[in-house]
C-alpha cells in the first residue's frame, strides 16, 4: 500500500479501508507492505503523528495476520526514486524476508537506477564474514556465496576445521584469526590485498556470550563480551576504512553489524551481551551519516530466536516458549538472518543506511 | 625451460602422540584434512591443481593409492592427478622436491606435496608362513586341496606382525643407531636436554604469537600440537631414565621424538601461477641434494644429510654464513648436535668427499620455531611441516634470506634443500 500521500488523521481511514479486505483475503505467507513518508521531514505536526500512527497499525496487523503472513512498513524519504526502493520492496515481498514482521525502516535517496532485481547481486565482490565457521555465520557465508560473493571466511584458529569446510564448500578462502588481536584488521586487509582486491562488505557476525546475572558478573566477563562483540569490530572498521589501507573497504562498500533483540530489549542474565549488542545498534546509527560521502552504508541486523546449535542447547520448555513468543509462532532460521544481510549488502540497497532491522518474527520483546 | 618454483602456502593438522586423539583416524582421513585446510586457506576449492604427491611410511596395503584417494575425498577438483612417494622420514621433503622439479621443468604449473603417518593405525600383517599357507589355499583347485593347505596352520603362525622401526641390515632400531652416534660424537645428556627444552619453548612461542594461524588447521578437536609441553624444563627432563644406549645412555623419551600421528601439505607453483591465483610467494625452492651413508659398514646412520649439505652448499657456492635459518630435523636431540659437530669436523667432512669442514653454525639460527621434538614426528609428514614453516619464516625476514633444511631418513639416507625468500 502506497501511503506516502497520507498526512491527516482522516486520511488514516484509507489504511483501514485498504487493509481490512487485504488481511481477510491474504494467502498463507503473504505480504503486506506499507510505504509511507517518515516523520521529522518538516511536513507538520499532524503528518508526523500520522507517520507514527502507521507504525502502530502495521505492528498490529503483523500480530493479527496468521499462517506466516507478515506486515512491514517502509518509510521513504523525499526524493527517493523507484530504483532506490526496488531492492527493499523485492526483499520484503519475497521469501527472503520470511522472519521479518511488524517492522519499519527507512530508505533514503541514493539515485539507484531502476532495474530488475539481480539474480546474483554480489557477483565477484569480496565479502568478509567473521564467525563464519558455524551457525548464523556459516549461513551468511553460504547465502552470500550463492548470490555471487567471494567470501573471506574468518573465525578463531580453534574453529579452523569447520571454517575450512565452509570455505571449501562455497569456494571462498578461510582466514583463521582472533578478531580481538591488535592486528586483526591489518591481517584481513593483507589477506584481501594479497589477492589483489578490495572489500565490498564486511559482516561483523562473530560474537560470544558470558551469561550471568549482573550481580554475579565480574569485570572479566563484562570486558570479554564487549571486547569481542563491539570493540573488535570498531578496531577492524578503523583499519578497513582508512583509505591508505590496501585491501580495505572500497567506497560504495557495506558494513553490517549483528545486534540482537536481547540487546535492544534487554535480557535477564545478559547485561554484558545486551550492552555489546545494543552498542552495535548505536554504532551503525552513528557511523552511517559520517560514511555517506563515501557511499558506504552501515546497518545492523538484530536476530531474535534463531534455531542454531547454540539455541538447541536451551532446555526444551524454555526453547518452546522462546519459539512461540513472536507473531509467526516459530523460531527463525540462520538463513533468515543471512538473507537480510544479503539485502543490505546488495549494491542496489544504497539508500538503506543507519538502519537496525530485527529478524525476529516480531518478537514480543525487542521493539 | 627452467621456471622459478615458489612455496605459496602450507597446512598441517596439529600433530599428536600415537594412541592419542587421532587413534581412530586413518592416514587417508588425516591427509584429506591437511589438503582441505590448505585448499580453504588458499581458495582452491574445485580447482584442478597440477599434481599432488604425498606418501606415508607406515602404509596399509589398501592404501596403495593413498594420495589419489585423499585428493578425491578433498575439495580439489577430482581431475587433480596424484601419486604416492616414499623416502622414509624424508618423504615430505622428497615429495616437495618431486613437485618442485616438475614445476621447474615446465611439466606442472602448480602442485601440492605432502606426507602423512599414523603410528596409531600402523598396518599389522599376518606372519610369513601363514601368508604363504593362505595364498596356497586360495590357489588350490578344490576343497580337498584347500583343506590340505589350511591344515598346515600352526598356532605360532597366528601371531600378527606389527611393523618394527628397525634397520633391516643391522637389526638396530633408529634409537639404537643414534645411541651409537651419540656416544661416538660424545654428545652430553645435558646438551640434548637443553636442545629439547629450546625446541618446546620455541614452538610454544611461535604458537603464542599466532605464527601457525595460517599454517595449521585444527583437527578432531585438537587445536595445537598435542605433544608440545610449553612449561617443560631442564630440571624436569633431567629426571627421565635413558631409553637408548643402555643404562649409561643419554637419550631419553624427553630428548627423542615420540611416535606420532599427523599430516602436512605444502603448496608450490610458478610465480606466474601464484600471481594468477592471488597467492603471495613466500620462498623460492632453490636446490636440493640427496645423500646416503654406508651404515651397514658402520657409518653413522642419521648423519647422511651431512654429505648432502656439503655438496649442496658447494654447488651453490655458499657457506653456512650465507644461510640465515637452519631447519635440522630433530629425530633426536643428539641427531642435531652430532650433525653440528660433524659439520665442524674437517676429517669427517673430507671423509665424505667434501673439500673440508662445512663450518660452525650459529645456534640462534637453528629451528627457531621449534622442531620435531616439540611438534612430534609423523614420519612422512615432517618434511611437509618444515618446508612451509621455513618458507614463512624467511618471508618474514625479507627477500633474499636463505634457509637450509636437513632431514635424515631410514636406510642411512638424508635429504637437504635450500629455500630463498622472495
Amino acid at each position: 500500500m502506497d501511503a506516502t500521500r497520507l498526512s491527516t488523521i482522516p486520511d488514516l481511514e484509507q489504511v483501514r479501508a485498504a487493509l481490512r479486505p487485504a488481511v481477510r483475503g491474504i494467502e498463507p505467507s503473504g505480504r503486506i507492505v506499507v510505504v509511507a513518508r517518515p516523520g521529522g521531514v518538516g511536513a507538520g505536526w499532524e503528518a508526523d503523528a500520522v507517520a507514527r500512527a502507521l507504525d502502530g497499525v502495521v505492528r498490529t496487523v503483523g500480530k493479527e495476520l496468521r499462517g506466516g503472513a507478515t506486515a512491514n512498513l517502509v518509510y521513504v524519504e523525499p526524493g527517493v526514486t523507484p530504483g532506490d526502493l526496488a531492492s527493499t520492496l523485492g526483499f520484503l515481498l519475497e521469501g527472503r524476508s520470511a522472519f521479518i514482521d511488524g517492522q519499519s525502516w527507512r530508505v533514503a535517496p541514493a539515485q539507484v537506477a531502476a532495474a530488475p532485481l539481480a539474480a546474483a547481486p554480489h557477483d565477484g565482490r569480496i565479502v568478509v564474514v567473521t564467525g563464519a565457521a558455524r551457525g548464523i555465520g556459516a549461513a551468511i557465508a553460504r547465502t552470500l556465496a550463492r548470490d555471487g560473493a567471494s567470501i573471506v571466511a574468518v573465525d578463531i584458529p580453534a574453529a579452523g576445521e569447520a571454517l575450512a569446510d565452509v570455505a571449501n564448500e562455497i569456494g571462498g578462502t578461510a582466514l583463521q584469526l582472533d578478531i580481538t588481536a591488535d592486528d586483526a584488521g591489518a591481517r584481513i586487509a593483507a589477506h584481501v590485498a594479497a589477492r589483489g582486491e578490495s572489500i565490498h562488505g564486511i559482516v561483523h557476525n562473530a560474537g560470544i556470550t558470558r551469561d550471568k546475572m549482573l550481580v554475579n558478573t565480574d569485570a572479566e566477563r563484562w570486558a570479554s563480551v564487549l571486547e569481542v562483540n563491539l570493540r573488535a569490530q570498531m578496531r577492524i572498521n578503523a583499519v578497513l576504512l582508512d583509505p591508505t589501507t590496501e585491501g580495505g573497504l572500497a567506497d560504495g562498500g557495506r558494513i553490517v553489524g549483528v545486534a540482537s533483540t536481547s540487546g535492544l530489549a534487554g535480557n535477564k542474565g545478559q547485561s554484558n551481551y545486551a550492552a555489546s549488542k545494543a552498542g552495535v545498534a548505536g554504532l551503525v546509527i552513528a557511523m552511517a551519516p559520517d560514511l555517506a560521502a563515501r557511499a558506504i552504508t552501515v546497518n545492523a541486523v538484530a536476530p531474535g530466536f534463531i534455531e542454531t546449535d547454540m539455541t538447541a542447547r536451551i532446555p526444551f520448555v524454555q526453547r518452546e516458549v522462546f519459539r512461540r513468543s513472536n507473531s509467526l509462532n516459530q523460531g527463525g532460521s540462520p538463513v533468515d538472518v543471512a538473507e537480510t544481510i544479503g539485502y543490505l549488502l546488495d549494491p542496489s540497497s544504497q539508500g538503506v543506511t543507519g538502519q537496525v532491522i530485527r529478524v525476529c518474527g516480531q518478537n514480543l520483546v525487542g521493539a | 625451460m627452467h621456471h622459478n618454483v615458489v612455496v605459496v602456502g602450507g597446512n598441517r593438522i596439529p600433530f599428536a602422540k600415537a594412541g592419542g586423539p587421532y587413534t581412530q583416524a586413518s592416514a587417508h582421513d588425516m591427509l584429506t584434512a591437511a589438503l582441505d585446510g590448505l585448499i580453504a586457506r588458499t581458495g582452491l576449492s574445485g580447482t584442478r591443481v597440477g599434481e599432488v604427491a604425498a606418501g606415508a611410511v607406515l602404509k596399509h596395503p589398501n592404501d596403495f593409492n593413498l594420495t589419489r584417494e585423499a585428493v578425491l575425498s578433498s575439495a580439489l577438483a577430482p581431475e587433480t592427478p596424484a601419486c604416492d612417494l616414499q623416502q622414509a622420514c624424508a618423504t615430505g621433503l622428497e615429495t616437495t622436491m618431486y613437485i618442485a622439479n616438475k614445476i621447474a621443468l615446465g611439466q606442472l604449473d602448480s602442485g601440492i606435496a605432502g606426507g602423512v603417518d599414523s603410528a596409531s593405525d600402523a598396518p599389522i600383517t599376518v606372519s610369513d608362513p601363514l601368508r604363504r599357507i593362505l595364498l596356497r589355499a586360495n590357489a588350490a583347485r578344490d576343497l580337498k586341496g584347500r583343506v590340505a593347505a589350511l591344515s598346515r596352520i600352526r598356532p605360532a603362525h597366528l601371531a600378527p606382525d606389527a611393523p618394527r622401526v628397525v634397520e633391516p641390515r643391522t637389526g638396530l632400531s633408529m634409537g639404537e643407531h643414534q645411541a651409537r652416534t651419540t656416544a661416538r660424537w660424545e654428545i652430553a645428556r645435558e646438551d640434548q636436554d637443553r636442545l629439547a627444552v629450546a625446541s618446546h619453548h620455541a614452538l610454544a612461542a611461535a604458537w603464542e604469537r599466532g605464527f601457525f594461524d595460517d599454517l595449521v588447521t585444527p583437527y578432531r578437536g585438537v587445536t595445537r600440537d598435542a605433544i608440545l609441553r610449553p612449561d617443560t624444563s631442564l630440571e624436569r627432563l633431567a629426571t627421565l631414565k635413558p631409553v637408548f644406549g643402555g643404562p649409561e645412555g643419554t637419550m631419553t623419551a624427553g630428548n627423542s621424538t615420540a611416535l606420532s600421528d599427523g599430516a602436512a601439505a605444502v603448496l608450490l607453483g610458478t610465480e606466474e601461477w601464484a600471481r594468477e591465483h592471488h597467492l603471495t610467494p613466500w620462498a623460492r625452492v632453490v636446490d636440493a641434494q640427496v645423500a646416503a651413508v654406508d651404515h651397514p659398514g658402520g657409518a653413522d646412520l642419521l648423519l647422511a644429510p651431512v654429505g648432502a649439505t656439503g655438496r649442496l652448499l658447494a654447488r651453490q657456492g655458499l657457506t653456512l654464513d650465507d644461510i640465515d635459518l637452519l631447519e635440522i630435523h630433530e629425530a633426536f636431540a643428539a641427531t642435531v648436535l652430532a650433525t653440528l659437530k660433524a659439520w665442524e669436523d674437517e676429517d669427517y667432512c673430507r671423509g665424505l668427499g667434501l673439500d673440508g669442514a662445512i663450518g660452525r653454525a650459529d645456534r640462534s639460527r637453528i629451528n627457531v620455531a621449534g622442531s620435531s621434538l616439540a611438534a612430534g614426528h609423523p614420519f612422512a609428514a615432517t618434511g611437509a611441516r618444515i618446508v612451509p614453516t621455513l618458507a614463512k619464516l624467511l618471508h618474514e625476514r625479507g627477500p633474499g634470506t636463505r634457509g637450509l633444511i636437513s632431514v635424515c631418513a631410514a636406510g642411512g639416507q638424508g635429504v637437504v634443500a635450500l629455500l630463498e625468500a622472495v
